[in-house]
């Protein structure tokens, strides 16, 4: 099986898909991608299915290599990505060739890029799911973060790749300000009416404590009735908004546990959980008010746009005008236009695609 | 016990679960209806219902926003609540006791001469206590196959380190105010280590991966460091099977 070679994993790599699904209840934490709309373009841009799954990279600093041709997109956070020194286009699929190296410099933007490859990350999968759960060693090679000199296996392309690129409307806004919509509950009655006035009115800050399992707030503290900051245990999901004894909030990523005996105020409405996910310390973060409701249709409305927006051709080609018996015909040949003798092409004439056998008798 | 009997109350948790609490205290009762109602959740096959993570008092229930809304869910999980759910699947297991082995102090044990002082007891009489009480598994949570027990006898009852260690190893059972537990994973922990199980608690391979479910009892058995490793080989060989007795163990 074709492989990516980890030559160093930068900051923290990790294999990561859709998440461990149905193991819940046996205290197995779901984990899986943080950005999921990254993914679920990046899986699009190659033809895979959507929550297959790709290297998670974070914050930078790291390189891979290919030892064979590989079909690859970046989609995330911008990290600088270079391909033997060249930079790499973000949300567009490519040709990562033979021996050729993919380095991740600083961040520009955001925190989170998906290194996604057509035929998918194909690691062992464990309970359903190839996403690693680094607290308790599930998933990815051996339940652990990369390191260098690891070997990514990954699956044969689906079909055909072509080049493709993410509209420029369609990819996810990384912004140093995010509002996000929050459904309240299931414990907003644990807090004052202060308390809650407080969560809704004010601006907090990421903490650099954050990480995969959660983002810690800093910024004013939430009042609770009776200062009480802990409930009996119950499930939490992604973007649960606990407040523990510190009176300060945290919310749930991917890597949360299970269960957690924190009163939550609120819990994040989905559609705007991957903006969390590539907000950098120190970014601002406000919390607005939304019903159940209209953050369902916010989702649907969302994953349709995801799902349905038609990608755009971004394959290199080179162009001909030719007079063929006197007729003028543009003609559309893909790159690299190489010289050889009769070859099956996909080319594009007066406009239309047609799969043609062609001669290129000279460059 | 037996108090908050009432009925239960339904509540969007985000945009894609919905949360039925059975109340709000650590009580065999409400942890017996949430279970219960688990089993019917799951054989009414609600459309778009994808997983149900019970807990001490309440049933969260995640759902496909793209299949399903939250109305929808909502009413039917607020019909079911009224239809009598009949025995949970843990209520079957009320009599099974998970036996596991555990080597109490020294080595494996670094806190229990710390648990005894506090409590102004011999070593020996915390082991007795602790192994002498079949503890009830309240749900599963925390981490991967970690049993939340309830019924720990008070009087081994500790305050957790004030600096947590940074590695606990794993089949580590401690005590923690009065609950006790056993980590599955090495990780780090606060909890006072009295003793040490080499049986593993989860296996991803194993059908459930879980050795110790909801609803049933478990006794620590205390072996010697002897039989501590002759027990660790067989785990380590795949050999050995947990001592599971239904029926008064």
């Amino acid at each position: 099986m074709a492989e990516i070679q980890v030559i160093s994993p930068g900051v923290l790599s990790l294999v990561q898909d859709g998440g461990r699904r149905g193991f819940q209840r046996f205290g197995v934490s779901v984990s899986g991608a943080i950005d999921h709309d990254s993914l679920l373009l990046g899986n699009r841009l190659l033809g895979n299915e959507t929550d297959c799954a790709a290297v998670e990279v974070t914050f930078g600093g790291a390189e891979f290599a290919f030892g064979e041709d590989a079909f690859i997109a970046i989609t995330g956070a911008d990290l600088t990505a270079t391909i033997d020194g060249t930079p790499a286009p973000l949300w567009e699929s490519f040709l990562a060739p033979a021996n050729s190296r993919l380095s991740f410099g600083a961040p520009v933007n955001g925190m989170r890029a998906y290194l996604c490859v057509a035929g998918g990350i194909a690691s062992e999968p464990v309970l359903g799911s190839r996403s690693t759960h680094v607290a308790s060693a599930i998933g990815g090679l051996d339940g652990g973060a990369l390191k260098a000199e690891d070997a990514l296996p990954f699956g044969p392309a689906p079909g055909d790749p072509s080049s493709l690129r993410v509209p420029a409307d369609l990819a996810p806004q990384i912004e140093s300000s995010v509002t996000v919509r929050v459904v309240p509950g299931p414990q907003e009655d644990a807090f004052t009416a202060a308390g809650v006035g407080t969560f809704y009115g004010s601006a907090y800050a990421i903490s650099d404590r954050s990480d995969r399992q959660g983002v810690r707030l800093e910024g004013p503290e939430i009042e609770a009735v009776n200062e009480k900051y802990d409930i009996v245990s119950d499930a939490v999901v992604f973007g649960s908004i606990q407040v523990p004894g510190d009176r300060k909030p945290i919310i749930l990523l991917a890597d949360r546990q299970t269960t957690g005996g924190y009163p939550k105020i609120g819990t994040v409405a989905s559609v705007d959980a991957p903006r969390l996910a590539q907000a950098q310390p120190g970014a601002e973060i406000r919390f607005e008010r939304t019903e159940v409701g209209a953050a369902q249709e916010a989702a649907r409305e969302r994953r349709r746009v995801l799902a349905e927006t038609p990608l755009e051709d971004a394959s290199p080609s080179k162009s001909f005008s030719l007079n063929v018996h006197g007729q003028q015909h543009d003609v559309r040949l893909p790159e690299p236009v190489v010289a050889k003798p009769l070859q099956t092409l996909q080319v594009d004439i007066d406009g239309a695609s047609e799969l043609v056998a062609v001669e290129i008798v000279d460059e | 016990m037996g108090q908050d009997l009432s009925a239960p109350i339904v509540l969007p948790v985000g945009d894609a679960a919905v949360l039925v609490e059975f109340g709000d205290s650590i009580d065999p009762d409400v942890n017996d209806r949430v279970y219960a109602f688990a089993q019917s959740v799951t054989a009414a096959e609600i459309d778009g219902v994808e997983e149900l993570v019970p807990t001490y008092r309440s049933l969260l229930v995640q759902y496909d926003v793209h299949q399903s809304t939250y109305e929808d869910v909502a009413a039917r999980l607020g019909e079911l609540t009224g239809v009598s759910a009949g025995p949970a699947d843990t209520a079957d297991r009320d009599n099974v006791h998970v036996h596991i082995p555990v080597a109490y102090g020294g080595e494996f044990g670094p806190d229990l001469e710390d648990v005894a002082d506090h409590n102004g007891l011999a070593t020996q009489e915390v082991i007795d206590i602790h192994s002498g009480t079949a503890y009830r598994v309240f749900m599963l949570g925390f981490a991967p196959g970690f049993p939340y027990l309830g019924g720990m006898d008070e009087r081994i009852a500790c305050p957790r380190l004030q600096t947590p260690r940074v590695r606990v190893p794993a089949g580590s059972v401690g005590i923690a105010e009065s609950q006790t537990g056993v980590y599955p994973n090495d990780s780090p922990g606060g909890w006072r280590i009295i003793g040490r199980t080499p049986v593993k608690l989860f296996d991803p391979g194993a059908e459930p991966p879980a050795a110790i479910l909801p609803g049933s009892r478990v006794i620590f058995e205390p072996v010697s460091e002897t039989e501590y490793g002759s027990i660790a080989d067989q785990v380590e060989a795949g050999e050995y099977t947990i001592k599971i007795v239904d029926g008064q163990g």
